[in-house]
């Protein structure tokens, strides 16, 4: 009955049309990277959602650390000068 | 991504078990007032937070009885292809089962970034441990059915699974939203084959309106015993997985088809069947919840065919299952 636990898992990504980036989709288990890609198309593109598929091992993808996120994405906080909202003086000029 | 537990990601403080300790640590302290926080804000848990054990068993349970569900919901019309009346018919059918089959996946898939492996999941349908719908316990008995099917079933279906887009788990989330989307051909498609069935010879309307008198009653059940008898349904509430309860959910869905059958040139079959201006309620006939709570406990017309059918296909693919392992451990040989 446990024969399916040699399967490794995937995540899917699929790119819905030319000139967008493939986007995660989902997971699906398969024994090996091609048949992964097969049963992607089967699953996640059953109605013409992608033109193109990447799969990749789930156990492959290095993840930042979720216990530290809040120290880990700090640094932007506080640099409203890195947005164009920060700067109000040019308020009213055209194309600008 | 990296929804899952891979490898790299299980931080030691997700580990099963972690959280039974009677006295919180300060880890779960603070992991309890992240989630707390998360779920007052309506914003999603993804599932490499801390979260209650209580939630994740919840979840847990209600994604794999989806998938479940979805799986076993093959059966009914997977069991009317080759009788299709016409080849188009026949496509029809075999894209939305194929559907149904899609939409087990991505459940699984989701149920799986709590922690609980496929195969876990998937023996504890075979070993009938596992619960799932109990509508997919009926049998589909004529052509007309799959018309009763895909309007009553899987319109309650959707009528249930599209506030299940907003749940606080964001897997969940998103795997109701890609199913929802497949939904409404499903729902369409079996109105359709009612309609026309509706508008043919005197013997098809017949047999479209005995379809939809055996579907009505077991389709308002599919969202649930009444609010007074849904003890976990608080809960769920609480932490944002169910939107609506279920009495709620079953009368928006009774407004829906009761104007739907009139273009079917049908009745549904509840004379009682009225809205109470001063509640603001659709009144239907009393439900008969013995019944329901037999079928879901096993003891349903099909329970004893669907779970035996399910075993055999899983037993019939062992050895496709074995030869795709061995390919792929093979061609990974040749490249070490
Ligand atoms: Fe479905
Ligand atoms: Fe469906």
């Amino acid at each position: 009955m446990t024969e399916n636990n040699s399967w490794p898992l995937f995540e899917v990504f699929v790119r819905s049309s030319r000139g967008l980036s493939h986007v995660h989709a989902g997971s699906l288990h398969a024994p090996d990277a091609e048949m992964a890609v097969r049963n992607a198309r089967d699953l996640y593109t059953r109605r013409n959602e992608g033109v193109s598929l990447w799969v990749v091992k789930s156990a492959d993808i290095i993840t930042s650390d979720p216990d530290s996120k809040d120290q880990f994405f700090e640094s932007p906080k506080g640099k409203d000068y890195r947005h164009a909202t920060y700067y109000t003086k040019s308020e009213g000029v055209k194309h600008l | 991504m990296a929804e899952h537990h891979t490898k790299q990601a299980a931080a030691p403080a997700e580990g099963k078990g972690a959280h039974l300790s009677a006295v919180p640590s300060d880890a779960e302290r603070a992991g309890q007032a992240h989630f707390d926080e998360i779920i007052a804000k309506d914003s999603r848990i993804e599932p490499r937070d801390w979260m209650p054990e209580g939630y994740r068993k919840t979840l847990t349970r209600q994604i794999s009885q989806h998938a479940h569900s979805e799986i076993i919901g093959m059966q009914p019309e997977a069991n009317w292809i080759t009788r299709a009346p016409s080849l188009k018919r026949k496509a029809i059918l075999m894209a939305k089962v194929q559907d149904e089959a899609g939409h087990g996946l991505y459940l699984y898939s989701a149920a799986e970034t709590l922690g609980t492996p496929r195969d876990e999941l998937n023996d504890q349908l075979l070993s009938g441990r596992a619960k799932y719908s109990s509508i997919f316990n009926y049998p589909a008995r004529t052509w007309a059915d799959m018309g009763a099917i895909g309007w009553l079933v899987d319109g309650a279906a959707i009528a249930n699974q599209v506030p299940l887009c907003r749940a606080s788990y964001g897997p969940y989330g998103r795997a109701m939203v890609r199913v929802c989307k497949e939904e409404s051909f499903h729902q369409r498609q079996g109105f359709e084959i009612l309609l026309e069935l509706a508008n043919g010879s005197d013997q098809q309307k017949q047999m479209a309106q005995d379809a939809v008198d055996r579907f009505y009653e077991p389709s308002l059940m599919m969202f649930g015993p009444p609010d007074g008898d849904s003890p976990n349904s608080q809960q769920s509430m609480a932490w944002n997985i169910k939107r609506f309860t279920n009495d709620d959910l079953r009368q928006r869905f009774v407004g829906m088809i009761v104007e739907q059958v009139k273009v079917l040139g049908l009745t549904l079959p509840d004379p009682e069947l009225r809205f109470d201006e001063e509640s603001g309620q659709w009144i239907h006939k009393e439900l008969n919840w013995d019944e329901f709570k037999a079928v879901i406990s096993g003891n349903g017309p099909c329970n004893v065919q669907r779970l035996a059918r399910r075993r055999e296909a899983h037993e019939n693919g062992a050895w496709v299952r074995e030869a795709a392992a061995a390919y792929a451990a093979q061609q990974a040989e040749k490249v070490a």
